[in-house]
């Protein structure tokens, strides 16, 4: 066995930690899955398919042992698809956030698919009132010179707005050694102290991730993450004794079927 | 291992006749008498399978005569070095070669002892419409436990192969040869023959290779650019050309490594049943004439063909004899057969040696005087990579009509986006056709059910694939001395049947997404298209524009495809069609036989989509 992924997995406790509706929904979707796995119709050659993706799964070396669970599964055709998003970062084996996404995505250009749907964020600390709710309006696809990206649009009825925007080139050194540079940036139109958000650009992160392929399916990797906050949600930050911007390195999988 | 296989098998499908019909009738009770007769012939062929026995031994029984058992069940077989589940006919992975006699009428009994329903299509043969054994269209099928007999009149002769129409079961070994025997004298002398069938076979199931690579098209590339290759193109170009030769490609977001969907990381490629590693063998007797009945069976591989120190004569193509032409290799596309007449002159060994189209694997089995021979095996050639030419942007070797736009993304049209669907009248060309057997002179046309998010590119410029031996073969007479056949050199042996000039043209454009995986034709998939239909009796053009970047193999049921080569007197009559990266190719069809007849790409992942029906009424 990988001994990272077997700490990894130990240190996560990615039952216990995820909140339990999160927890409830993924374990609807692996059934979902689990029954469409082999289904293929013959007659079109559009069959329904199901994949679930473990995008990060990683542990970061800071001293506040940081994780990070990126994961998606998707289920539909050619053309439509229900997209499940989660996203999960934990902090001395405890939950900070989860960001939780369910969207109705459709094929709208050879290489763009629009996403449509809702967003719920868990945070730690935060009633089940207090807990937000998102409208979402996001593209992702392919563009030119390979980059994938993804750009969603926040919205809640309380006229909170933010912006996601995200940026990925797979970089081969060899068909199976593959470094994977990121770049991501969070704007908010809102401020909330408690969330430690704020207006304007709040956090961007790069970060470089070479894996390595086992199988197309199953790839660990070692990788750098630069986060730094800025404006408000770096003073947020600060009030509450946190670092405006860290560096770390990182151990993780990236998996997939 | 083999005997609990049988077990299961035998119980699967004993319940499944159980289910069918109750109570048992005298009928069931033979045909459960039959599968234990194909039982027995499992085992048979099971054990010398897996024997190690060093002497030459046919890889699949020859049935001859008039009237044909086939059983359609389970085997499992062992290629890889794992046990895996077959689909053999009589027991027989690949299925047992059929030889008839032109002018017979064949009557063939098929039993189905699988769990679900299964078909044989007789692919080349001309037949009435409701033989042809395609679901949906000729017939519905043969259901589990049931029998179907197929009966038609022989009126050529040749090589043919035969195969499932269901499902994927083609891929899963559902396939076998058929040699006809001519009525008149053999046009060409030949003292000996074998024949020579190639097919691919996967660790994967079909079902999960298709989901794989809908989900990441480039699952099973193991050849795409590197970091390295970079490095390597900016000491050699510089940073500006590098930049600039790739600039197209990436605006694109494909890759000119994208060869074939899924090489030697998903398939083991067999020669008459039998892998690489152990190598496939025919005898021979110095100095005799040997005809090699090269049959491509294969679910999604293209091959390319040699057998290095021995000129190859080519007799027949798609069964149908030409005029013949002498060449060191030659493309065999899925579904396509080519006759070759070699004569090696010395007590000796030589390698059938067939490379894919990527340059991944290869198939290969060894000609010898005598067994305990052996030749050297060559290593593959480089693979390919492609042009600009092979996005239909207009050609860099002298081939081209029109010149393209080569400005960067002149291929794709992204801002165009109607989706109204034109679902019927495939766009026809309204001016003078061009004369028969020379192609057409119509104006490229892209429907507008070509746009949007289903078709990623379309070729503005396409280049005529008719004088070109195809991708990876265009350099080697000058890199490795070696002629490759193209279709421009085929002529038929016998004149011209039907002399009329075609009174109009079907012009159909090959579509897809790669990165999708979505295949159409007119950007319209099999589910959402109108068939095309014929006038009983007419002849027309079809003029068929590959808008994709991969090599398609278009097969016509029923009707012969009469490939326009320049040479109006002498059209060669294929059943299958290679339709090159970017290029148009067109032939003329006499439609003398009524039905519905299937129209596709024979590349089994590519087939679901790019389908067409075509009615002759």
């Amino acid at each position: 066995m990988w001994p990272v992924n077997h700490a990894t997995a130990q240190h996560l406790h990615l039952n216990a930690c995820l909140p339990r509706n999160a927890v409830l929904l993924l374990f609807v979707w692996l059934c979902v899955l689990g029954v469409s796995g082999s289904v293929l119709a013959h007659e079109d050659g559009n069959p329904l398919l199901s994949t679930f993706m473990l995008n990060k799964l990683e542990q970061g070396a800071g001293k506040d042992r940081p994780q990070t669970l990126d994961a998606e599964a998707w289920l539909g055709y050619d053309f439509n698809k229900l997209w499940l998003k989660v996203e999960s970062d934990a902090k001395r084996e405890e939950v900070e956030k989860t960001e939780l996404q369910l969207l109705y995505s459709l094929a709208i250009a050879p290489f763009w698919d629009v996403q449509m749907g809702v967003r719920h964020d868990f945070r730690r600390g935060v009633s089940r009132r207090d807990e937000k709710n998102w409208a979402v309006l996001g593209f992702e696809g392919l563009a030119p010179y390979f980059f994938d990206v993804n750009v969603a649009l926040f919205i809640r009825d309380e006229g909170e707005t933010a912006l996601h925007f995200d940026a990925a080139y797979d970089l081969l050194f060899s068909q199976r050694l593959i470094l994977r540079p990121e770049f991501s940036v969070n704007v908010n139109g809102y401020n909330d102290a408690t969330m430690k958000q704020g207006a304007g650009v709040a956090d961007v992160n790069a970060g470089l991730r070479l894996r390595y392929e086992i199988r197309r399916e199953f790839a660990p990797y070692i990788g750098w993450n630069y986060q730094k906050s800025y404006g408000n949600t770096a003073a947020f930050k600060a009030a509450a004794g946190e670092d405006s911007h860290q560096a770390q390195w990182l151990l993780g999988i990236k998996a997939w079927y | 291992m083999i005997r609990a296989h049988f077990f299961n098998n035998t119980q699967l499908a004993s319940s499944s006749i159980l289910t069918l019909t109750t109570p048992l009738s005298r009928r069931q009770f033979v045909r459960g008498s039959t599968y234990c007769a194909a039982v027995v012939g499992i085992a048979t062929t099971g054990c010398s399978r897996f024997s190690s026995a060093p002497t030459i031994q046919p890889f699949a029984p020859v049935l001859t005569g008039k009237v044909f058992d086939l059983s359609i069940g389970y085997l499992p077989v062992n290629f890889i070095g794992s046990e895996q589940q077959a689909i053999a006919v009589n027991g027989s992975v690949p299925a047992p070669t059929l030889r008839w006699r032109e002018g017979d009428t064949v009557t063939i009994r098929v039993t189905n002892y699988l769990a679900v329903d299964t078909s044989i299509h007789w692919h080349g043969i001309i037949l009435p419409s409701e033989m042809d054994g395609v679901p949906g269209m000729s017939y519905a099928g043969i259901k589990p436990g049931e029998t179907f007999t197929y009966q038609f009149p022989l009126q050529q002769s040749g090589t043919y192969w035969y195969h499932s129409h269901s499902g994927f079961q083609e891929a899963t070994g559902l396939f076998g040869a058929i040699v006809i025997e001519p009525k008149m004298p053999e046009p060409t002398r030949f003292d000996s023959e074998h024949v020579v069938l190639l097919s691919d076979w996967s660790y994967t199931s079909p079902e999960t290779l298709y989901a794989n690579l809908k989900k990441q098209s480039g699952y099973y590339n193991y050849q795409q650019r590197t970091a390295g290759d970079l490095w390597r193109d900016v000491q050699k170009d510089g940073i500006k050309a590098t930049w600039s030769k790739r600039a197209m490609w990436n605006q694109m977001r494909m890759s000119d490594h994208d060869i074939s969907d899924a090489g030697a990381s998903a398939y083991t490629y067999l020669m008459n049943g039998v892998t690489p590693a152990e190598g496939w063998r025919g005898v021979f007797k110095a100095g005799e004439k040997v005809r090699l009945r090269f049959i491509n069976g294969s679910s999604m591989t293209i091959f390319d063909v040699r057998i290095p120190g021995l000129k190859m004569t080519v007799v027949a193509a798609d069964g149908q004899a030409v005029q013949s032409v002498t060449v060191d290799e030659f493309r065999l596309g899925v579904a396509e057969t080519y006759d070759v007449v070699v004569e090696p002159a010395s007590e000796s060994a030589y390698t059938i040696f067939a490379q894919n189209i990527d340059r991944t694997g290869y198939a290969r089995g060894t000609l010898a005087a005598r067994a305990g021979l052996n030749a050297l095996i060559p290593a593959l050639d480089p693979a390919p990579v492609l042009s600009h030419a092979d996005m239909g942007m207009g050609d860099m070797q002298g081939m081209d009509h029109s010149a393209g736009d080569m400005s960067g993304g002149a291929g794709v049209d992204h801002s165009t986006m109607d989706m109204s669907g034109d679902a019927h009248s495939p766009a026809s060309g309204l001016i003078a056709l061009g004369k028969a057997g020379f192609g057409s002179s119509a104006s490229i046309v892209h429907a507008a059910t070509e746009f949007g998010a289903h078709v990623d590119a379309r070729a503005m410029s396409p280049i005529s694939g008719l004088h070109d031996p195809g991708l990876g073969l265009r350099d080697n007479l000058r890199l490795y001395g070696r002629k490759v056949l193209n279709y421009g050199d085929l002529h038929n042996l016998y004149a011209t049947l039907d002399p009329r000039e075609p009174t109009r043209e079907i012009q159909l454009h090959l579509t897809g997404n790669m990165h999708r995986y979505q295949w159409s034709i007119n950007g319209l998939g099999f589910m959402q298209a109108e068939p095309v239909v014929l006038k009983y009796g007419e002849r027309v053009r079809f003029l068929l524009v590959n808008d994709t970047m991969m090599t398609h193999p278009i097969h016509l049921h029923g009707l012969w495809s009469e490939l326009e080569t320049g040479d109006a007197c002498y059209i060669p009559r294929k059943h299958t069609v290679l339709v090159q990266p970017g290029a148009s190719i067109s032939y003329l069809v006499t439609a003398n036989s009524r039905g519905r007849w299937a129209y596709h790409c024979h590349l089994l992942m590519h087939m679901l989509g790019m389908m067409r029906e075509v009615r002759v009424v």
